[in-house]
């Protein structure tokens, strides 16, 4: 079936909108990283859009990197919010106020 | 515009707009894996099953364990109010509810022969992975140089350094490892 480009877009368009709002918004580590998430999913919907529009595999391509450096990002951050938790005894961003 | 993708896109926004007004770290991942879900099927019925599969195999499956398991290490509600939200209906059921729509519009899509075989712009696994070994390679070579270094930078700052007690609080395994 053939979507349509525009409506792939304006989708990965209100998925990016909302993950953005979720990162500006929440205090929370961990929430603030399931929203880079959500954004960077939503990137990778672009891509696919893109790449289905075209009929051509490089969207796809774009998508598997995407996956990788999402995969990255989540092992090293979740690394540093364990040690935040070691450190503060809580994930709460408003606890890294020392270089006020 | 086709009711497949509609429904699917609206459960991909209501889940994600769920993910991000939660209190409980474990009520938003459920709702996330539902959000990726749902995205997964509109990559599916727009011509790209393998990136689909992936979507449901690293990023459902490998990336929402890892919060998961953070989650628990965490541990930062108190456990029995965590154990009784967990088992309390209330919490899984309109997930559940929206994962099994997503079913029957997956089966649907896949029923309905002409939505997905009969695509002009099918891009199977075998074009995506001679375009990855061929005109992508050297990104290939540096995205595995990336989850390399993501592993080693991981293992790197979860590791717990060792800790010095004095010699009077130490066992006998651990006083060969002294420094004196």
């Amino acid at each position: 079936m053939n979507l349509s480009f525009e409506t792939l877009l304006i989708l990965a368009g209100i998925l990016f909108a909302i993950g953005f709002l979720g990162l500006l918004v929440r205090r929370n580590l961990l929430f603030m990283l399931m929203s880079l998430e959500i954004m960077m999913n939503s990137a990778g919907l672009a891509f696919i859009a893109v790449g289905s529009v075209l009929s051509q595999p490089d969207g796809q391509v774009m998508f598997l990197f995407i996956l990788s450096v999402a995969a990255a990002e989540v092992s090293v951050a979740l690394a540093l919010s364990i040690l935040m938790f070691k450190h503060f005894k809580t994930v709460d961003t408003k606890a890294l106020n020392s270089l006020k | 515009m086709n009711i497949v993708f509609l429904i699917a896109s609206v459960i991909a926004i209501f889940a994600t707009i769920m993910v991000i007004t939660r209190h409980n770290a474990i009520h938003a991942l459920l709702y996330l894996v539902l959000s990726l879900l749902s995205v997964a099927l509109i990559f599916f019925i727009s011509g790209a099953p393998y990136a689909a599969a992936l979507e449901i195999i690293v990023y459902a499956g490998a990336i929402m364990i890892l919060f998961v398991f953070v989650v628990m290490m965490l541990n930062i509600n108190s456990s029995i109010k965590d154990e009784k939200s967990i088992t309390s209906w209330k919490m899984w059921i309109l997930p559940v509810i929206l994962f099994l729509i997503l079913v029957f519009d997956f089966i649907y899509a896949v029923k309905e022969e002409k939505l997905v075989s009969q695509s002009n712009n099918l891009i199977n696994s075998k074009q995506v992975g001679v375009s990855l070994f061929t005109t992508y390679l050297l990104g290939t070579e540096l995205a595995g140089i990336l989850l390399l270094a993501a592993i080693i930078g991981a293992y790197h700052l979860g590791k717990t350094k060792k800790r010095n007690l004095h010699r009077y609080l130490q066992t006998n395994s651990d006083s060969e490892n002294l420094e004196i």
